[in-house]
């Protein structure tokens, strides 16, 4: 099992040259020079060639390349140009917001997902199944940042019970140990703080999980429909297993291996930043944020998160890889299968 | 062994499964098990031969109620278990399924595959008790202590079937449906896993309904058979009886189909080959559903459903031609 956990991280070196390579040449062809941005409309060339010599952007190509490959190597992915604080203080600022709001998300998606399929799977054909998978299709088919209006309109606009944006009340934020909001509220024991929290956390969590829901909804439906008609299934039933039992002990159990990859996958994606609920719900993350350094051509800082969203994503996969061999008996990595 | 009494008997038995038609929203039925009665003595295994799809494996289950009939009555052991709740029942009646690779929940081990049947029932006291138990079903089918804790995929074909099987004991049941517990079985494994079905019955004095398609292993391994053809019982009677003395056409078609070891009685016996395929269950002939197939089919046959008769002391048969069929 080590042993393939480690030649599992030793493939993520080829992902991120690759990866790296990508994204530091699309950055440089399709994105405006950065320098006249910076310095705003009225610099004078002279300025703007020495901004450029400055940041290094004078540099041949492969020098410059070189130069981000050294700086990943020693921990320096260099400096926003707008706010001169390293690029790795400022993804770590704002990394939690996104990594909190994605697990509350993919957490919401996969209970209400697994419930609705599930129930789906076993009412077949009824009134049950077709209300979950309507409930499915609207999921997949609703713009993320449309729902999340409407969820602000009818929560916060209509009943004021919920805030409409924001990650808490500033007033009300707990002592920062390790920034996320609600392990620092629990670690601190702040419960008002954990109140606030959840409230802010509960509408772009709902917005941003709904299509994952969906998404695990149909795949836990289509599972449990295939493990429902194993002939096992029909042995626990000989055996005089009662019918709620068939289902979760040996149908969910044995279902739930293609929906951990499902699961994986949408949490590597919410991870990678959730541009539009983190900007209907004013989500201090980091999707919203490197949206907006692309706008603005800040280099560094897209190269940073680009390459740390890469790496979480191949570090869920293992996660789920694992996972799977813990769940599913067939599946050993070590050699010593027989 | 063997007693005069029946431990259970299906009366008018029907299973239709719905199914969508041809047109869109067009509801029909296939008519799996369509009016099947017969009966089992305590101790006795009838065996229940027919081609695929002539509903022997849904008679089976439905037996056992794990499909819930369309009609008809299932008496066990003197009371109507139709609509009764299964869970005492379950405790008497077991089933081997016919593919031990699908049969067994892969993320159990085979201690728990076994040992589940005992925790429902309650049939042990404490684990140690639960464990013994299992120990002593493994070694019964012809397994090890140690094959308890691992789990389905490291197993053979043979070996998963005995699993099948001492799962189906755990519960020590009086009446196992055998649904082809042998025919995904390699031919060497199959003669093994027979004889160890025979010894479990003299041992434990169990009752089975032998479902196969092969029907010299039905022959070996039964007391009666009963011949199934597209969800009707077509011929039921002693094994011997059947095998000299069959009557129905169907019958006699699938016992000259029996290969025969010597080759001078071969190249004398003419073989019965039947033409064409069984007819859709979902639109079967009417009258006697045999007809399309059957070399002494005239119009009675196609208008008037043959009456499922006693012909002699025990022997049953469905058809308007007894007297031709020689």
């Amino acid at each position: 099992m080590l042993k393939y956990i480690i030649k599992r991280l030793l493939m993520l070196i080829p992902v991120l040259i690759g990866v790296s390579i990508i994204v530091f040449v699309i950055m440089r062809v399709f994105s405006p020079d950065p320098a006249p941005i910076v310095l705003g409309q009225h610099a004078t060339q002279d300025k703007i060639d020495a901004w450029r010599v400055a940041n290094g952007l004078n540099d041949p190509l492969y020098i410059q390349y070189l130069n981000f490959i050294k700086g990943i190597f020693t921990g320096d992915l260099g400096t926003s140009y707008y706010t001169k604080t390293p690029v790795l203080k400022e993804i770590l600022s704002r990394f939690p917001a996104t990594i909190e709001l994605a697990i509350a998300a993919i957490i919401l998606a996969s209970v209400f997902g697994i419930i609705i399929g599930t129930i789906s799977a076993v009412k077949k054909n009824t009134i049950f199944d077709s209300a979950g998978m309507v409930t499915a299709l609207i999921g997949v088919s609703m713009p993320i940042f449309w729902l999340g209006i409407i969820l602000i309109i009818i929560f916060s606009g209509t009943l004021h019970i919920l805030p409409s944006g924001s990650r808490g009340d500033p007033l009300m934020q707990p002592m920062k140990v390790t920034g996320f909001f609600l392990l620092d509220g629990i670690l601190t024991g702040n419960i008002q703080s954990i109140g606030d929290t959840l409230a802010h956390l509960i509408l772009p969590a709902s917005a941003l999980g709904m299509y994952s829901m969906a998404i695990i909804a149909r795949m836990t439906r289509s599972s449990m429909l295939e493990t429902l008609g194993q002939d096992y299934i029909r042995t626990a039933r000989a055996k005089g297993v009662s019918e709620g039992k068939v289902i979760r002990k040996h149908a969910l159990r044995n279902g739930l291996i293609p929906i951990v990859t499902v699961i994986g996958l949408q949490l590597g994606s919410l991870l990678g930043g959730a541009v539009l609920t983190e900007t209907v719900f004013s989500w201090p993350g980091i999707g919203s944020y490197t949206v907006d350094c692309i706008l603005k051509s800040d280099f560094p800082v897209v190269q940073g998160v680009v390459m740390l969203v890469a790496i979480t994503f191949v570090l869920i996969n293992l996660v789920v890889d694992i996972i799977y061999a813990m769940v599913d008996p067939r599946i050993k990595y070590s050699k010593k299968e027989a | 062994m063997m007693e005069d009494k029946k431990l259970i008997e299906v009366q008018h038995l029907k299973q239709y499964f719905p199914v969508n038609g041809e047109k869109l929203f067009e509801k029909k039925v296939v008519k799996a098990v369509d009016d099947v009665s017969f009966y089992i003595n305590k101790g006795e295994t009838l065996g229940l031969v027919g081609e695929s799809g002539c509903g022997k494996t849904t008679a089976g289950r439905t037996l056992l109620r794990l499909y819930e009939p369309t009609g008809g009555k299932i008496i066990y052991d003197g009371t109507d278990i139709t609509h009764v709740n299964m869970l005492p029942y379950r405790r008497k009646m077991q089933i081997v399924f016919q593919d031990p690779y699908a049969s067994l929940d892969p993320r159990m081990t085979v201690g728990d595959i076994v040992g589940e049947a005992i925790d429902i029932h309650h049939l042990a006291a404490n684990k140690n008790e639960r464990r013994d138990r299992i120990v002593e079903l493994l070694s019964l089918v012809g397994l090890n202590t140690e094959h308890a804790n691992r789990y389905p995929h490291e197993f053979s074909g043979g070996q998963r079937q005995r699993v099948g099987i001492a799962r189906a004991l755990a519960v020590n049941p009086e009446f196992i449906v055998c649904d082809e517990p042998i025919s995904a079985l390699d031919v060497s494994i199959q003669a093994q896993v027979v004889n160890m079905f025979e010894e479990l019955q003299e041992r434990m004095g169990l009752t089975y309904l032998f479902i196969a398609h092969n029907l010299s292993v039905v022959k070996h391994i039964s007391n009666r058979i009963g011949v199934m053809y597209l969800g009707k019982l077509v011929e039921l009677a002693d094994s011997y009886e059947l095998t000299f003395n069959s009557v129905h056409p169907y019958t006699r078609s699938l016992i000259s189909a029996i290969p025969v070891a010597d080759p001078e009685t071969s190249r004398n016996t003419q073989r019965i080959v039947l033409e064409g395929d069984v007819p859709s269950p979902v639109n079967p002939p009417s009258g006697c559903r045999f007809r399309t197939r059957c070399p002494y089919a005239d119009e009675r046959c196609a208008a008037e459903e043959p009456k499922f008769k006693e012909i002699s002391s025990g022997h049953f048969a469905a058809c308007h031609h007894l007297d031709r069929v020689k």
